[in-house]
C-alpha cells in the first residue's frame, strides 16, 4: 500500500519496513474500518514514528498513534481497545472487536430501532389500537413537487413511517431524514445571506473603501447588525404510542443537530431528557446507543404537561432565544393532566417564537385531534402538521425559512 | 528538541500536572509539526496546556479567541486606516507612486495574532482557542493557513513565516469541527483529572496546602462530579474552592462540614445545582471521604 511510504531521510529502515509495510498497512486498513479517518499524510508520519524508535514501547506508541490517529472523542475512546487487540496479538478478540465497529459505523443499524429507545410497551400500546388502521392508504397519494430529501429516496417519501417493515428501506427512510435535515439547514443559511441591507455606515470600512478617491466616502459600506441564526429545539415524545416513530425523528434529528448551529434536542416519556450532547455524536449508531441509555426508565405512559413544566422551569431561560421555534413531535395522547399542559403550552407560547406540534398520526385518514392532551394544547399552537412520511417533514421547511 | 521525558519535567516545573499521554503528544507535535487540538469539557485545563507549553519552550504565548464573525482583518492583518488617510493629507501632491509605496508599507500595517505568530524569530506558541465558536468560513481559511504558513497581503506580497509557531487549538464541542482541520491536528481528549492527580494539582497551584487536605478536596470534588448536575466543576473552580478553603482556615474538612457546604458555591454554578446539592447531599459526600 502506498500508504506506507518511508520518509527517505530515517535510515535503518531496511530492518523495519518489512514489519511496516505488511502491519502497518492491515492496521490502517482496521482502523478505517472502525470509522477514522485515515489518510496518507498519517500513514507516512507513522511510518516514521515506527522508523523512529517508537516500537520499543507498545505503550508508547500506542499513545503516539492515538493521538495521531483519533480526530474525535469517540475515536479517543475506542482507540486503545483496536490498538491493543490488532498489535498485542490478541488476534481472535480482534477480529470481534474491528468487524463489530465496522458495521456500526457503516451501517448505521437503525434496524433495531423501532424499539430502541422506548421499547414497544403492550400495556401503552393500546392506545394506538383506537385509530382505524389505514394500511397502504398514504402509498397511494401522488407525489409532485418533490425536494431534494424526499426525491433521492425515491418513492419512500411517501410511505408512512409506520408501514416500513423491511429494515434495508427504514435505513434508507433514515438516511433520507438525516439528508433532508441537511438540506434545510443549507437553504435556511442562504436565504439569510441574501437579505444583506444594512441601516447603519461602517465607518472603518467606509474609510478603507475609499482611500483611492483620497479618503471622501463616495461609496459607503453598510452594516446590520448580524441576524440570529433561527434555533430550533425539538422535543421527541418518545413512549410507547409513538414508538413506530420514533426512530425516523431520531435521525432526522440527529441530522438536524449535527447540521443546525443552534438546534436542542429535548426526549420526554414520563419525564424529560436533554439528549443534545448525546446526539452531537457524530455517528448515528452510537448517537443512538447513547440515547438508549439516557432514556431508560421510561415508564407507561406520557406525560407532556409535566415535561413540559420542566422544560420551562430549568431549560427554556437558556435554550430559547428570540428567534426560537419550537417542535414538538407528539401523538398527544397525554396520561397527566391535561389543564397543565394547556398552562405550560401557554407559558411556552410566552416566550418563543412560534411552536410547531408535528403528529404522525394526523396523516392517518380519519383522524381527528380528540386527545385529551392534544385539545389542550391546540390553541397555542403555530403550526399543527402532519408528520408521518418524509415528504410532510420537506413540506416544512418553507414554513421554517419565513421565521 | 526535547525528549518525552524532558517535556514532562519541564511541563511540571512549569505548574502543569501533566498525565504521561499528554507529554507524548507535546512531543509529537515537534517531531511532525503538526498542529495540536485538545477537546474537553469546559474547565478541565485545555488553555493551561498552551500556557505550559509556553514557559516550556521559553516562548512568547500568542492567543487567539475565537467568536462568531472572527474574520481575518481581526485574526490576520490590517492595515491602519486612519494613519493612512493622515499621511494622503499630509503628503498632498506627491508623487502617486511614492505615496502608495509609503502608505502600504509595514508601518502602517496592524499586526494581528496569527500574522504575528509566523513572524517572530523564536517560533511562539500559538494559541487558537474555543475553534468551535468561529464560523465555517475560518476554519478553512485557517486550515489553508496551518498548512502553508504562509500569508499573502495583497499590497505588500507574500509573508513567509520565518518560525513555525507551535500551536495549539481548544474545542468546547458546541460545533463539530471539519474533518480536514481534525486531520490536519494530533488530538487529544483532556478529561477531568484523577483524584490523586487532581490532589498534585491543588498542592502545586494554592500555597500553605497540605497534602491531607488537598487529597480530601480532590476526592470530594470527584463525589460531587458523579452527582447528576447541570454544571460538572473544573479544575478551575476546585482551585477557587480549595482556595477559599485555605483562606477560611480549614484544616481538615471534616472539623468543618458547615464551612464546607456554604462554600460549595465555588464548585456550583447554577441554581439548579445548588438546590441539589443539599446540606445532607453534601454531609454523605463528606462522610465517603476518608
Amino acid at each position: 500500500m502506498s500508504c506506507c511510504g518511508v520518509s527517505p531521510d530515517i535510515e535503518d529502515v531496511t530492518e523495519l519496513s518489512h514489519l511496516i509495510s505488511s502491519k502497518l498497512a492491515a492496521f490502517l486498513r482496521t482502523l478505517r474500518e472502525a470509522g477514522f479517518a485515515v489518510g496518507l499524510a498519517e500513514g507516512q508520519d507513522a511510518a516514521a514514528l515506527m522508523a523512529a524508535g517508537y516500537t520499543a514501547w507498545p505503550g508508547l506508541l500506542r499513545s503516539a498513534f492515538k493521538h495521531l490517529f483519533s480526530a474525535r472523542k469517540s475515536d479517543w475512546e475506542k482507540f486503545d481497545g483496536i490498538f491493543d487487540a490488532f498489535w498485542l496479538g490478541k488476534r481472535v478478540r480482534s477480529r470481534s472487536v474491528t468487524s463489530g465497529a465496522a458495521k456500526a459505523a457503516n451501517n448505521p443499524s437503525l434496524k433495531n430501532l423501532p424499539g430502541h429507545p422506548a421499547e414497544p410497551r403492550a400495556g401503552s400500546n393500546a392506545a394506538t389500537d383506537q385509530i382505524p388502521s389505514t394500511d397502504g392508504a398514504d402509498a397511494d397519494r401522488s407525489g409532485e413537487g418533490r425536494m431534494e430529501g424526499a426525491s433521492r429516496a425515491e418513492n419512500l417519501g411517501e410511505t408512512d413511517f409506520r408501514n416500513m417493515a423491511d429494515p434495508e428501506q427504514i435505513a434508507q427512510a433514515h438516511l433520507a431524514a438525516a439528508r433532508l435535515a441537511r438540506a434545510m439547514r443549507t437553504r435556511l443559511t442562504r436565504r439569510d445571506l441574501a437579505r444583506r441591507r444594512g441601516y447603519r455606515i461602517d465607518l472603518r470600512r467606509t474609510i478603507h473603501g475609499n482611500i483611492s478617491r483620497g479618503g471622501v466616502p463616495i461609496s459607503l459600506v453598510r452594516r446590520q447588525r448580524k441576524q440570529k441564526p433561527l434555533r430550533l429545539v425539538v422535543m421527541l415524545d418518545a413512549s410507547g404510542s409513538m414508538s413506530m416513530y420514533t426512530g425516523a425523528f431520531l435521525r432526522f434529528i440527529h441530522g438536524v443537530i449535527d447540521e443546525f448551529r443552534e438546534a436542542e434536542a429535548f426526549l420526554f416519556h414520563t419525564r424529560l431528557a436533554h439528549v443534545s450532547d448525546a446526539m452531537k455524536e457524530r455517528d448515528a449508531g452510537r448517537a443512538l446507543d447513547r440515547l438508549s441509555i439516557m432514556a431508560q426508565g421510561a415508564g407507561g405512559g406520557t406525560r407532556i404537561g409535566e415535561s413540559l413544566r420542566t422544560f420551562n422551569r430549568w431549560y427554556a431561560a437558556r435554550v430559547i432565544h428570540s428567534r426560537t421555534c419550537v417542535m414538538i413531535v407528539s401523538d398527544g395522547y397525554e396520561t397527566g393532566d391535561a389543564d397543565l399542559l394547556g398552562r405550560e403550552m401557554a407559558a411556552l407560547g410566552r416566550r418563543c417564537r412560534r411552536i410547531v406540534w408535528l403528529n404522525p398520526m394526523m396523516g392517518w385518514q380519519g383522524y381527528a385531534p380528540e386527545a385529551r392532551g392534544i385539545k389542550a394544547a391546540l390553541p397555542y399552537i403555530d403550526l399543527y402538521a402532519p408528520a408521518n412520511t418524509l415528504q410532510s417533514l420537506t413540506a416544512l421547511e418553507p414554513y421554517l425559512s419565513r421565521l | 528538541m526535547k525528549t518525552r521525558d524532558e517535556i514532562a519535567q519541564a511541563l511540571g516545573a512549569a505548574g502543569y500536572v501533566a498525565d504521561a499521554e499528554l507529554a507524548t503528544a507535546i512531543s509529537l507535535m515537534q517531531m511532525l509539526r503538526r498542529p495540536l487540538l485538545l477537546e474537553g469539557e469546559a474547565g478541565v485545563g485545555k488553555t493551561e496546556v498552551a500556557k505550559a507549553l509556553a514557559t516550556v519552550h521559553a516562548t512568547e504565548l500568542i492567543r487567539l479567541q475565537c467568536y462568531e464573525g472572527l474574520d481575518q482583518s481581526a485574526a490576520l492583518y490590517e492595515w491602519n486606516y486612519q494613519r493612512q488617510l493622515l499621511s494622503i493629507q499630509a503628503h498632498h501632491g506627491a508623487d502617486a507612486d511614492t505615496v502608495e509605496d509609503r502608505i502600504f508599507s509595514e508601518k502602517y500595517l496592524l499586526e494581528r495574532p496569527l500574522l504575528a505568530a509566523i513572524r517572530r524569530d523564536k517560533a511562539p506558541v500559538l494559541l487558537i482557542d474555543e475553534i468551535d465558536r468561529a464560523d465555517d468560513e475560518f476554519e478553512a481559511f485557517l486550515l489553508e493557513l496551518l498548512s502553508d504558513f504562509q500569508v499573502s497581503i495583497p499590497e505588500l506580497g507574500t509573508v513567509k513565516a520565518t518560525s513555525i509557531p507551535h500551536v495549539v487549538l481548544t474545542s468546547n464541542g458546541t460545533r463539530e469541527l471539519s474533518d480536514a482541520l481534525r486531520r490536519r491536528c494530533l488530538y487529544h481528549y483532556v478529561d477531568y483529572p484523577d483524584t490523586e492527580r487532581e490532589a498534585r494539582i491543588i498542592m502545586a497551584r494554592i500555597e500553605g496546602i497540605g497534602a491531607s487536605l488537598s487529597l480530601q478536596i480532590a476526592r470530594m470534588v470527584e463525589g460531587i462530579r458523579k452527582e447528576e448536575l447541570r454544571k460538572v466543576p473544573g479544575v478551575a473552580e476546585t482551585l477557587d474552592w480549595a482556595a477559599a478553603l485555605v483562606g477560611l482556615d480549614v484544616r481538615d474538612l471534616h472539623d468543618a462540614p458547615e464551612t464546607v457546604h456554604e462554600t460549595l458555591m465555588c464548585l456550583l454554578k447554577t441554581q439548579e445545582d445548588r438546590v441539589r446539592v443539599t446540606r445532607e447531599v453534601s454531609e454523605r459526600l463528606l462522610g465517603r471521604v476518608a
